[in-house]
């Protein structure tokens, strides 16, 4: 990078940077290429034909009618509702609470702050399996500690069946998914408060501002990247969002989504024509949402 | 101003304390209740009081858990000795004792893990470094390509990557797992972000030396990103031990299962025996949490790493 980053480079230097950048490279490639490019191409391919589990049944090419029918799927969208209430309720929240529990712990010492840092990191090493089980337990109609804890205080009378219940069930899955995306934006937050430049917030205090000011003004401003990337991940964090609902739920209760959904069809639906070649439609739908939606991102945080 | 302020800061920064700690408090709860609810006795987890620390401490649900399913503790097969016998399945050479079933999980687990760390350090370290510091053609292309692809979810590509796996005949085989985890390419950005660091002077006065592009790698790159191998590792280590949908979807037989496979398993048949649940989740959670205390710092290193813009 250091020379040679704006003038050409020979001839054969170069063919000698090609050579050795794509054998470093190589054994990368292998499992990059083998194991998520070529399955993207193929997912597009299969989202345009009738394919099935069963290799027995013929497979034609149908255009864009899987697509078709998506839009008229009112399953899938619910789904595609459900998730879009996942993201758009979980990414600020997000970002907001983890901001904030940031700049309350940056102001403490060296082991109170790993300290925090760690506590709310854990739900995310725990993993989703472990987490999904206690949650399972929490949430229980009759041994839950929710339902005994509000009963005992009187705050309900008969117990609540948080999970079977449609108007508390996708929230309740909302809120086990917060518990488990602040860990990482957390940790971001701390270490891009302590790379706002100081002078700055020095200047600024002497010219009297308060520091709800300085917060907004200065490092907010300065961590706009570092928001930026939270955004994205959680984004990314929020579709993915797929064991809390097939070990909590399996899609019922209204909290289907479209991640669930995908694998229901293509593996569950198994009877049904075309279902490989149907739930391959649904993985381009969201990949090109995501797509979207990151793009959306971008532009937003470069415009401020 | 400053003397009118400091008393109202004081007293905000006294009731985030709190609120924070009430937080922290509410985070931990789910793993206390794990921890407490696998030794807590059935008329414990029973009870429509709430039990806040178990009135006995028992072993039952742990013993519970070991003897729901058996397994041979290990296998070693002859590759590809299935196309020669009748039953179409490998030949067996060597069985270990038949043990709880859960050993062989852990067992698995571990195999998975460590296979797919040490396979993403290796591939991701030559790959960043070519990435940041090589100007071969193409290279902004497949940057762009990486990225993209960091954000696509894995069920997107669900069904074709089966179908690979199937048509490699690694179904219901670890590796299934552990391919597709070393070929997602966020360690490749990671490695690229630690490896743009390195000056490039150095590189080039190694090469004025006469050192061989590997020399140069294993004697100068390697050694200067040895941070971010060990942040790579750690993060590699606790997802793979976490990534349960691909584990779900490319592992059906119960000796090939891993941890968190198969407490899902039991948490989907026993449905009602939460303390066999509960000592599940601790013996699938408490070795990855052991392990992420201990690299705690190499790991918020690497997250922090990878959002700095490349």
């Amino acid at each position: 990078m250091a020379n040679g980053a704006n003038h050409k480079l020979s001839r054969t230097l170069q063919r000698r940077e090609d050579a050795t950048g794509y054998l470093f490279m190589l054994p990368s490639l292998i499992f990059f290429v083998g194991f998520v490019i070529i399955p993207m191409f193929i997912c597009i391919f299969m989202s345009l034909t009738n394919a099935n589990m069963h290799a027995s049944k013929e497979v034609s090419f149908i255009g864009l009618q899987n697509f078709v029918k998506l839009a008229k799927d009112k399953e899938f969208l619910a789904a595609l509702k459900n998730t879009f209430i996942i993201v758009l309720v979980s990414v600020p929240v997000v970002c907001l609470f983890s901001l904030w529990v940031a700049s309350v712990i940056y102001n403490y010492n060296g082991f109170a702050l790993s300290a925090f840092r760690c506590i709310f990191y854990l739900p995310v090493v725990t993993g989703s399996v472990a987490v999904t089980a206690v949650w399972k337990w929490m949430y229980d109609n009759y041994s839950g500690i929710f339902n005994i804890v509000l009963k005992e205080t009187g705050i309900i009378e008969k117990n609540i069946n948080w999970l079977g219940n449609s108007d508390y069930a996708l929230w309740c899955i909302i809120l086990i998914l917060l518990t488990t995306s602040v860990g990482q934006p957390i940790v971001l937050y701390v270490s891009a408060l302590g790379n706002v430049d100081q002078t700055l917030v020095e200047a600024a205090k002497v010219d009297g501002a308060t520091d709800t000011q300085v917060f907004w003004r200065i490092k907010w401003a300065q961590m706009m990247p570092t928001t930026l990337y939270i955004l994205v991940i959680t984004t990314i964090n929020s579709f993915q969002c797929f064991a809390l609902i097939q070990l909590l739920t399996k899609g019922g209760a209204g909290t289907n989504t479209v991640m669930y959904y995908i694998y229901y069809t293509a593996f569950k639906l198994t009877e049904q024509t075309g279902h490989f070649g149907y739930a391959n439609a649904m993985g381009v739908v969201l990949a090109i949402f995501i797509g979207l939606l990151s793009a959306v991102q971008f532009k937003l945080a470069q415009e401020k | 101003m400053n003397k009118i302020t400091s008393p109202r800061t004081k007293a905000y920064r006294f009731i985030c304390t709190i609120i924070l700690i009430l937080l922290a408090l509410m985070f931990l709860f789910p793993l206390y209740w794990i921890v407490t609810g696998a030794f807590k006795p059935g008329a414990d987890i029973w009870s429509v009081k709430p039990v806040w620390w178990p009135s006995e401490w028992t072993m039952q649900n742990f013993e519970n858990l070991l003897n729901k399913r058996s397994s041979p503790l290990f296998e070693i097969t002859i590759p590809f000795s299935r196309y020669f016998t009748e039953s179409g399945k490998n030949i067996v050479l060597f069985q270990g004792p038949t043990a709880p079933a859960a050993y062989r999980w852990l067992i698995n687990t571990v195999f998975m893990a460590v296979a797919a760390m040490i396979l993403t350090c290796i591939t991701a370290t030559f790959a960043g470094y070519a990435l940041a510091k090589k100007r071969f053609r193409g290279r902004g292309i497949l940057f762009g390509l990486i990225v993209c692809a960091m954000a696509l979810p894995k069920q997107v590509i669900l069904i074709p990557l089966l179908k690979e796996i199937s048509f490699l005949e690694l179904y219901d085989n670890i590796w299934a797992v552990i391919f597709p985890t070393v070929g997602w390419p966020f360690g490749v950005f990671l490695m690229k972000q630690f490896s743009e660091s390195i000056p490039g002077e150095i590189l080039e006065s190694s090469r004025i030396d006469g050192a061989s592009e590997l020399k140069t790698f294993t004697t100068i790159v390697v050694p200067m990103v040895k941070p971010g191998i060990g942040a790579l590792a750690i993060f590699t280590f606790i997802n793979s031990w976490n990534d349960y949908f691909l584990q779900l979807l490319m592992l059906t037989s119960n000796a090939n299962f891993t941890l968190p496979l198969g407490i899902a398993t039991l948490q989907g048949e026993t449905s009602v025996d939460m303390g066999l649940l509960m000592a599940g989740a601790a013996l699938s959670a408490l070795p990855i949490i052991i392990v992420f205390l201990i690299f705690q710092k190499y790991f918020t290193k690497g997250i922090t790493m990878g959002a700095v813009k490349g």
